[in-house]
């Protein structure tokens, strides 16, 4: 008769979470953070097709870093729950607090009870209102959740990343400084991110019903390099803030400063 | 109301539909009824192209047998951002239907991140209606009338149902509902290709008035209570309804004309 080896609870959680580490931190990280119109989600991802940033619901957003077939259940999962909340109650019923409890939830009972944990951190995202604040959800590989009020960052060098971010973070900033930002610190001094490394996407109060929408190709190209006339003031501080309700995102003629 | 995770190979995928039969059950589970019900029933929608895309118009009553049961009751929804569904037949099943369909068209486009063609969309309007037979039968029949904006082809398409789920694509304009026959012909008499925006809502309306006109069911303007019907435009832009005022205005317009036309004509019609 063999005997199975004795392994220490400490130890497996140990390796679990050294394992779920790993595979998350090959993958590149996320920034989310508030700014005045509702939340900017800024993730490296050079794919067009395979998203890190999705939709939920109408105030709800979803953002995964880490292995993407996993993650991308956990996203196909909470539209799910979503919609179905939403029809057997009310649109209003639906909220992201719930949502991220159940993620926490599953992503603990996987990390405690299967062979192999998810490899993923995961961000659910809600654009505030009726004078509720935005809230920022950020849930780790092993169900631990974190609710930050300003901005959250997900990935393998989240840290760092968030000292870069806590650096340049201001109240009420526009879309313009909130991704120059965003993408400044993704990319850290040594490196520089253009359209083609990113996945940018919002949740906006002028964007109606679906607040959810992709800042993509041209609008991104502008937002990142400014505005398109040669003689546009670039570099001057202090943007012309809140253009009520608008769609586009793109950008108002002053222009804060470019990332060093 | 746990995570909904599937194994694979039982996935429902981007079928909301499928998914509630998975997780909550059909919602409208058809029972045998030995006389006719009487529930609100819903009557006269039209939809014609014009040069941007379609308009889409449906009057506001509701009856109920002889009585009405509903004045103000809209027929006319926006299935998403390019495409409109309006309803005829049993008011009740009729709504859950299009809530329904609003529903699935949102999830897939969010589950597989691209929106159905339009095609698609009219197809799985066709199945709803195909799984509401049975209650058809019982004398709930829901007979929609769906139209958007095709994108690919750049312009406005119209499709009618059956209630056994069959689907036509119509080339100009359709009407539908108890008041369908008189609604079409009305349009049938002013339509021409590409009508700007403001002719084809005012031909929209026309229609809507003859209906009301000859059928019981469908509801003229309630010029008392400052109803009218519910007109709604779907272009490149996606959908919009047409301003309350805008539509008031040109049944005054409609109502002024027809009253200078008998004065004038002198015969009683």
């Amino acid at each position: 008769m063999t005997m199975p080896f004795y392994v220490a609870p400490e130890q497996v959680m140990k390796d679990r979470a050294e394992y779920a580490q790993k595979g998350i931190a090959r993958g590149r990280s996320l920034v989310a953070t508030v700014y005045d119109e509702g939340v900017l989600i800024v993730a490296e991802n050079p794919s067009r097709s395979l998203h890190k940033i999705s939709e939920i619901y109408d105030r709800i957003a979803f953002a995964g870093v880490g292995k993407y077939n996993e993650y991308d259940q956990l996203r196909v999962a909470g539209v799910r729950h979503a919609d179905t909340k939403g029809f057997a109650f009310s649109r209003e019923d639906v909220d992201a607090r719930s949502l991220a409890n159940l993620y926490a939830q599953f992503l603990g009972n996987v990390f405690t009870h299967e062979m192999k944990p998810l490899e993923v951190e995961i961000l659910v995202a809600e654009l505030g209102h009726n004078g509720r604040p935005d809230e920022l959800y950020h849930i780790a590989y092993e169900g631990t959740i974190t609710d930050e009020d300003r901005f959250a960052v997900l990935g393998g060098e989240a840290e760092t990343i968030a000292e870069r971010v806590a650096e340049s973070w201001r109240e009420g900033w526009d879309v313009r400084a909130a991704l120059l930002a965003a993408v400044a610190a993704l990319a850290g001094p040594e490196r520089t991110l253009g359209p083609g490394d990113l996945e940018v996407a919002a949740l906006s109060h002028g964007n109606g019903r679906r607040a959810f929408r992709r800042i993509a190709d041209a609008a991104l190209v502008e937002l990142l390099e400014g505005p398109a006339e040669p003689s546009g003031p670039k570099g001057k501080k202090g943007g012309s803030k809140s253009r009520s309700g608008a769609a586009s995102h793109a950008l108002d003629e002053g222009a804060l400063t470019e990332p060093p | 109301m746990g995570l909904p995770l599937f194994d694979p190979t039982e996935d429902p995928g981007p079928d909301f539909a499928a998914l509630l039969r998975r997780t909550a059950g059909r919602p409208v589970e058809a029972r045998p009824a030995e006389s006719a019900l009487r529930v609100p029933h819903a009557t006269t929608v039209v939809a014609l192209r014009f040069a941007d895309g379609v308009v889409m118009a449906g009057d506001r009553r509701a009856t109920e047998g002889y009585s009405i049961a509903h004045r103000a009751m809209e027929k006319v929804f926006p299935a998403d951002r390019l495409s409109a569904v309006a309803i005829a037949g049993a008011a009740g099943p009729a709504v859950e239907m299009v809530r329904l369909f609003q529903v699935q068209l949102e999830h897939y486009e969010k589950v597989e991140g691209v929106s159905l063609s339009l095609e698609g969309k009219a197809n799985q309007l066709a199945g709803m209606v195909r799984e509401h037979l049975p209650m058809a039968f019982q004398g709930l029949a829901v007979v929609p009338l769906f139209a958007g904006y095709d994108p690919s082809r750049g312009t406005g398409r119209i499709y009618t149902y059956d209630v056994t789920g069959g689907h036509y694509e119509e080339t100009d304009f359709q009407a539908t509902g108890s008041g369908g026959r008189d609604a079409r012909n009305t349009i049938k008499l002013g339509y021409k290709e590409r009508l700007p925006r403001r002719d084809a809502v005012m031909l929209a309306i026309e229609a809507l008035y003859e209906a009301a006109d000859e059928d019981a069911g469908t509801g003229g303007p309630d010029l008392v209570r400052g109803i009218y019907p519910l007109v709604a435009a779907v272009t490149a832009d996606g959908y919009k309804e047409v301003d309350g005022a805008e539509v008031a205005e040109l049944f005054n317009a409609l109502i002024d004309r027809r009253r200078a036309e008998r004065v004038s004509g002198g015969a009683a019609r």
